[in-house]
């Protein structure tokens, strides 16, 4: 099976800053992907390379088997639902299903209308007067009519409340379960991601700190509470991640394959959450202190 | 798409050509009514009469304000109002408000997407500026016919065809700027500025050697003076009527040229005699009347020509800026690399302690395998945790 999303060395400029760097991924398809990281770390940015809107000033990136947008053909296997969820403001909401008619060969129709109706959308209504919720429904309504492969989805729910965002997501997970497309979707939320998503990269400060299957991050990931040792004696095949000493204790965030024999050692599961904050405080730690380990971080 | 084209489209067009329409019907009432004054204001055998400033000047005054209106005003500014409204927004405002995410993610691709755009609402641009100039030159033939100054620049450009090419030219400019200034004001105020120089340009310098202009040279004729001062007449050498007078001088009797004046002492012979001027002779340049439809088809042309070349500019930037030109890792572009670090870290023995973590931070990492089956992290060249 071709991977949804496969880069290789894949970077974006803008004038002098890097957005995004040396980013090598592969995503098999039929995946629900959550791609979390800060603000600024470059999330919109492979979002938009995936999607075509921009072009790698290095690397390499192949969506479905091929370039990104390359064509009609390839522009109809890839739904997209921007940051902000744009859309005209001046045309009503039946409009918009119009668009997507005639600018979409593969056009369920009856999808589109149904689930506006479902959502108790108004179709004469102008998609400028309606709620941001009401909005990104309509908005990932028309990215999945067009019957994508891959589904794209930038920050969708950053600027909704509790409830509109969790309808959303809700709506979205009907869609995946339905149609069995492939997702990715960004967000700076863990939590957003942690209900929906079986998928996760970690991309801070325009780097990909982490990449693989959520089952799999929370088995090989793991809490380790004991009396105080120094971090250089653990065995080989144990990755610090996070550290924090006191006097007595060193409290550890690992990465193994293997599972934790060592006696002396409490071993606690960690929540996504926390997994996705350590990364995130190390990768800043990093490339504040220029790779020195960070020694006060303690996972939450 | 064309069908989209011209759902964001067709509100506009329904206020121009509603409004041209509205137009129409004034310009087909007061433009009968002048045909019949022109008809019994007896302007078309005045010569023979042997008084046609009375007649002219009584006909002039008929509707002189919609005069100034259609033959100047909104003729001269209407190509530049779409360009402004219809040409700058095109690109700019998708840019600006983003649904350029909405649109350029459906299957269409960017060159369609333009296509469809610039066809309907370019061609949409030129029918109402042509509407325009023909309603404006329809109504402004009694007054062409009495003055029968048509190829002079301040009507020239604003009758018959010409207006067509401003029209191509105005929205083609403003589709550029939206698209390289990628915002919707400031590509507004830079076509108006950007038309108004084109035309000023084309005025001054171009249009006068579309063809290579005729000279004609003739004697001055010296009017009657007793003051010490005589002002030379403007141009007393007249080419055919309605041709365009490019430029006129008076040269001296040595051949220089003079600024238009002569200086005569009280008292000199020369003033008795009416002699003053002797040797002093007038030359001209002019493009004859019977060039006036080619100069129309020229000036056309050559803004339509214009208007084609920022369109395909248009298209190719459109593109460019899309087409992800295969895997090219550029030398030198490339950002500093994890591995390209770490071999600093290598050389540094005091950095090995670091190293665990540092490979965690600075590395992507890949768990691969289902949960139970084969795992292995990505360690690519195998140096984690190797020092330990």
């Amino acid at each position: 099976m071709t991977a949804v999303l496969d880069t290789d060395g894949l970077g974006k400029r803008y004038r002098r800053r890097w957005a995004l760097t040396d980013c090598t991924l592969k995503i098999p398809a039929g995946r629900v992907v959550g791609l979390v990281g800060p603000n600024g770390a470059g999330k919109s940015t492979l979002l938009n390379l995936a999607v075509g809107l921009i072009t790698p000033t290095c690397g390499r990136i192949d969506v479905l088997g091929t370039l990104p947008a390359r064509g009609s053909a390839e522009l109809g296997r890839v739904g997209f639902v921007a940051q902000d969820t744009p859309t005209y403001s001046g045309l009503s909401v039946a409009d918009h299903l119009r668009m997507g008619a005639r600018l979409n060969p593969g056009w369920d129709r009856q999808f589109a209308e149904d689930r506006i109706a479902q959502l108790g959308l108004d179709p004469a209504q102008r998609a400028g007067k309606l709620s941001g919720g009401e909005r990104a429904q309509l908005a990932l309504t028309v990215a999945v009519a067009k019957r994508p492969e891959l589904l794209v989805l930038d920050e969708p729910v950053a600027r909704l409340d509790p409830l509109a965002r969790r309808e959303f997501l809700q709506s979205l997970m009907e869609v995946v379960a339905d149609q069995g497309v492939s997702v990715v979707l960004s967000s700076h939320l863990v939590a957003d991601l942690e209900r929906v998503c079986d998928h996760l990269i970690i991309l801070v400060a325009s780097r990909v700190r982490l990449t693989g299957d959520v089952d799999q991050l929370l088995a090989t990931h793991h809490l380790l509470t004991g009396p105080r040792r120094d971090t250089d004696r653990l065995p080989a095949d144990l990755h610090v991640v996070q550290e924090s000493h006191t006097d007595r204790q060193s409290t550890l965030l690992v990465r193994t394959e293997a599972p934790i024999l060592d006696p002396a050692w409490t071993v606690g599961q960690i929540s996504l959450e926390d997994l996705v904050l350590a990364y995130m405080s190390q990768a800043r730690a990093g490339a504040s202190n220029n790779g020195h380990r960070r020694l006060t971080g303690v996972p939450r | 798409m064309i069908w989209f084209a011209w759902r964001q489209f067709r509100t506009q067009a329904a206020v121009v050509f509603g409004a041209l329409a509205v137009l129409a019907v004034v310009v087909i009432v007061t433009g009968l009514q002048l045909r019949h004054w022109y008809d019994i204001s007896g302007i078309a055998n005045c010569a023979a009469a042997g008084d046609c400033d009375t007649v002219t000047s009584a006909f002039t005054t008929h509707y002189s304000w919609l005069q100034t209106l259609l033959g100047n005003v909104l003729i001269d500014f209407f190509p530049a109002v779409i360009g402004v409204f219809w040409g700058a927004p095109l690109i700019a405002r998708e840019l600006d408000t983003g649904s350029y995410r909405l649109v350029w993610t459906q299957s269409v691709t960017r060159t369609r997407w333009l296509a469809a755009k610039i066809t309907i609402v370019g061609a949409a641009s030129v029918a109402a500026v042509g509407l325009l100039s023909w309603m404006v030159t329809w109504w402004s033939t009694p007054f062409d016919k009495m003055a029968n100054n048509k190829f002079d620049p301040s009507v020239f450009s604003e009758r018959d065809i010409a207006p067509l090419g401003y029209a191509a030219f105005a929205f083609a400019l403003g589709v550029t700027a939206g698209l390289l200034i990628r915002r919707t004001l400031p590509a507004m105020a830079t076509t108006l500025v950007g038309y108004i120089a084109a035309r000023v340009v084309v005025l001054i310098w171009i249009r006068p050697h579309f063809q290579a202009p005729l000279h004609a040279t003739g004697l001055l004729q010296a009017p009657g003076s007793d003051s010490g001062l005589v002002k030379l007449p403007g141009a007393t050498l007249a080419p055919q009527p309605g041709s365009w007078l490019v430029s006129s001088q008076i040269l001296d009797p040595s051949g220089h040229p003079t600024n238009g004046r002569i200086e005569v002492r009280i008292g000199d012979p020369c003033v008795a005699t009416h002699s003053c001027l002797t040797g002093y002779h007038q030359t001209i340049t002019y493009q004859p009347a019977s060039r006036y439809w080619p100069f129309q088809w020229y000036e056309m042309s050559l803004f339509i020509a214009l208007a084609a070349i920022l369109i395909g500019f248009c298209f190719w930037q459109i593109n460019g800026r899309r087409l992800p030109t295969t895997s090219r890792i550029l030398p030198g572009t490339r950002p500093d690399t994890p591995s390209r670090l770490e071999k600093t870290l290598d050389r540094d023995p005091a950095a090995h302690l670091d190293r665990a973590t540092f490979t965690a931070a600075e590395r992507p990492m890949t768990v691969r395998g289902k949960a139970g089956g084969h795992r292995q992290p990505d360690t690519r060249d195998g140096t984690d945790g190797s020092s330990r």
